[in-house]
């Protein structure tokens, strides 16, 4: 089962993540610089500069700008990009609702990282956590291939005429962003045979006057929404096809929900983001000796996949959740709690345990994995297993 | 899989070394994955960088607590720190020293075979600065037969760009140099 | 003239709530709620166009013959005409129109 790294290219991940924005011919580009997505707006603006992408960068004095110039910009048709994370994200927030009510779109990579106090630069989910019911498309890699590969797949969702919405490209922050490892790169026949031009539905012109970002009153504003919820919920059948169009091309296999050594296992992890490619180093330990352990990883988050997500833990007793952000007031995590939500209604469903690991990107090794199987299990069998627990905190 | 950790002083470049190897350890068809501890650096403060380098895919996302082999890129740090925590048994310690590895084992008790460079020398001499990184990188290679020296060219190349030729003689000459007691 | 807000189903909304055909004043009578009306005396009025100038609404025009009058559709009775009218040739007067 070895997959080799022949013809692949080593380079921070940032890095590639640009060279993909150039091979779509990203025409607009405007971002505010905030660690740690700054290596690949740098890289932008370098390949701008020296005349490799053909591109309007359009530096702006901060995020809540740079999203109100990509609004504008896919607005007028043209194809958009723009990254940022945390605060970064949070000062744009605004705009961030707006642009998918209004069906602009564009990609954005979140390199994700956690919203102050305290300030943290390192990784967690904080910050995607905030807007994730802005009615973006969300998504999330765990590796520098899959970061990669989606920047195209995120352009060609997005754009699609039966989506039309903007898309959120989730990384986790220095953990994904700040590594070298090989990349194998697409080559420009591959990039022209996956992703087609853009062609907006309503465009901004002159010739043809509209108002984009309307005024709705009490009398249609719960159309609008419903039409929003319609339109984000049939954007599946295109994130589906989408990625097998990407697994015909590249060989690379993608799904909403990946599943891991999933079939016969009594007990399955939950993860997003890159803290999965650990667990299953752990998993592969904790089968050698003899736990029936396997891990669900969970790649579209928005609009959410319950059909698959039920499909994949049908025949697990337990789910072990590992959360990378916490929502205050006891809820705990925010994965667990949509879970729980989706499970709800299941005649068979598995307990869910719930723990929040790797704020601010406290290492989590594969020896935290066994504690939490160990903590998991004790939860259980004293039925304590619907409070949440915060893994590794000292005191 | 062989996993590595480099101890330096924030401006040193130990977060280079441990990309060129990755590239390099690449561009022969390798799996490898480089990365540093993150925090706010500045210059002079000590500074974990960490490379992976192997035949198999790398699924690991977390820093290395039990390295194959130890870097020391600054002879100062062996005052504030062990770089030898959680080696392997059968690890080696890498250090740029005027000292010979038996002077260094008796001074700071270590038990693990130990190899020397003076790279700071090597660095002075070639490339009249203390940046020992690319001078390391040839000893680490020499004696963890990771890469070939050849693989170091083209990343060379492309991270250093007028100055390339100097660092690779560095290297080179380190790669000569060291000297592995067990 | 564009569906009032209230009578759109959610199927029929454009992608984004784009709005192509916005509303406008042009569709309604936006002026037949006053309670009183400009009138012009064509003796003392020496066709400045002030009047024209200083309606809010571009409610006063000039006829053909020169001289200025009232857009009852869409002049509301604010007065400022008769306020500004140097001469002194617009009267408000009760009424519509």
């Amino acid at each position: 089962m070895s997959e080799t790294a022949k013809g692949k290219v080593g380079i921070e991940v940032s890095l590639a993540v640009s060279e993909a924005v150039k091979q779509c011919d990203t025409d607009v580009i405007s971002a505010y610089p905030i660690t740690p997505q700054t290596h690949i707006v740098e890289h932008l603006a370098e390949l701008v500069a020296n005349g490799e992408l053909d591109a309007e960068f359009i530096p702006v004095e901060s995020e809540h700008s740079a999203m109100s110039v990509c609004a504008g910009s896919s607005a007028a048709g043209a194809r958009t990009f723009t990254a940022t994370a945390s605060q970064g994200l949070a000062l744009m927030a605004e705009i961030v609702y707006c642009v998918s009510a209004m069906r602009l779109p564009m990609v954005m990579v979140v390199a994700n990282r956690s919203l102050n106090s305290p300030l943290s630069i390192w990784n967690d989910h904080g910050d995607v956590m905030m807007v994730r019911d802005s009615g973006w498309v969300q998504i999330f890699v765990e590796n520098g291939q899959e970061a990669y590969d989606h920047v195209f797949w995120c352009f060609r969702v997005g754009e699609d005429a039966k989506v039309l919405h903007p898309v959120m490209l989730n990384m986790d922050g220095f953990i994904v962003t700040h590594v070298v490892e090989p990349i194998e790169f697409w080559s420009e026949d591959m990039v022209r045979k996956f992703l087609p031009p853009f062609k907006p539905v309503h465009r901004l012109d002159p010739e043809k006057p509209a108002t984009f970002g309307a005024f709705g009153p009490p009398e249609i504003f719960t159309e609008a929404k419903m039409a929003q919820e319609h339109a984000l919920m049939a954007s599946m059948p295109v994130i589906e096809k989408a990625w097998d169009e990407l697994f015909e091309l590249c060989g690379r296999r993608y799904q909403p929900v990946e599943s891991y050594r999933f079939e016969d296992a009594k007990i399955l992890f939950v993860t997003m983001g890159s803290i999965g490619e650990t667990a299953r180093v752990a998993i592969d330990e904790m089968r050698e000796t003899g736990e029936q352990i396997g891990l669900v990883s969970l790649r579209l988050w928005r609009p959410f996949p319950f059909a698959r997500f039920k499909d994949a833990v049908r025949n697990a007793e337990v789910l072990v959740v590992i959360d990378r952000a916490i929502v205050f007031g006891g809820v705990g995590g925010p994965v667990a709690a949509e879970l729980r939500s989706a499970l709800y209604s299941e005649k068979k469903r598995p307990k869910v345990v719930n723990f929040i690991a790797g704020l601010a990107g406290r290492d989590v090794q594969p020896d935290d994995f066994w504690q939490m199987l160990e903590r998991a299990k004790n939860r259980v069998a004293e039925g304590r297993e619907d409070e949440f627990e915060i893994y590794g905190v000292r005191g | 899989m062989i996993e590595i950790r480099f101890h330096g002083r924030g401006g040193q470049g130990a977060v280079t070394t441990g990309e060129l190897l990755a590239k390099a350890a690449v561009s022969e068809g390798k799996w490898a994955q480089a990365f540093p501890a993150f925090g706010p650096e500045r210059r002079g403060a000590p500074v974990l960088a960490f490379c992976r380098v192997s035949d198999e895919r790398i699924r690991h996302r977390f820093q290395i607590k039990e390295p194959d082999i130890a870097v020391v890129l600054d002879p100062s740090l062996l005052e504030v720190l062990d770089p030898t925590k959680g080696l392997k048994p059968e690890g080696v310690l890498v250090v740029n020293t005027t000292l010979s590895a038996k002077e260094l084992k008796k001074q700071h008790k270590f038990s693990c075979k130990v190899a020397t460079v003076d790279a700071s020398k090597i660095a002075h001499e070639i490339l009249r600065l203390n940046i020992t990184n690319t001078a390391m990188l040839g000893g680490l290679i020499k004696v963890s037969g990771l890469v070939r020296m050849e693989s170091l060219d083209a990343p060379f190349k492309d991270r250093f760009g007028k100055i390339a030729e100097n660092n690779l003689r560095a290297c080179h000459r380190a790669y000569e140099e060291i000297k592995l007691e067990e | 003239m564009v569906k009032p807000a209230d009578q759109w189903k959610w199927q029929e909304l454009e992608p984004g709530f784009v709005v192509l055909a916005p509303g406008s004043a042009a569709d309604y009578k936006t002026g037949d709620w006053k309670s009183e009306h400009p009138v012009w005396n064509e003796s003392i009025c020496i066709k400045c166009g002030l009047c024209h100038i200083y309606c809010p609404d571009i409610a006063v025009f000039q006829k053909s013959t020169g001289y200025f009058a009232g857009d009852y559709d869409y002049c509301k009775g604010c007065g400022i005409c008769s306020q500004e009218c140097p001469t002194g040739a617009i009267s408000m007067v009760e009424g519509k129109e």
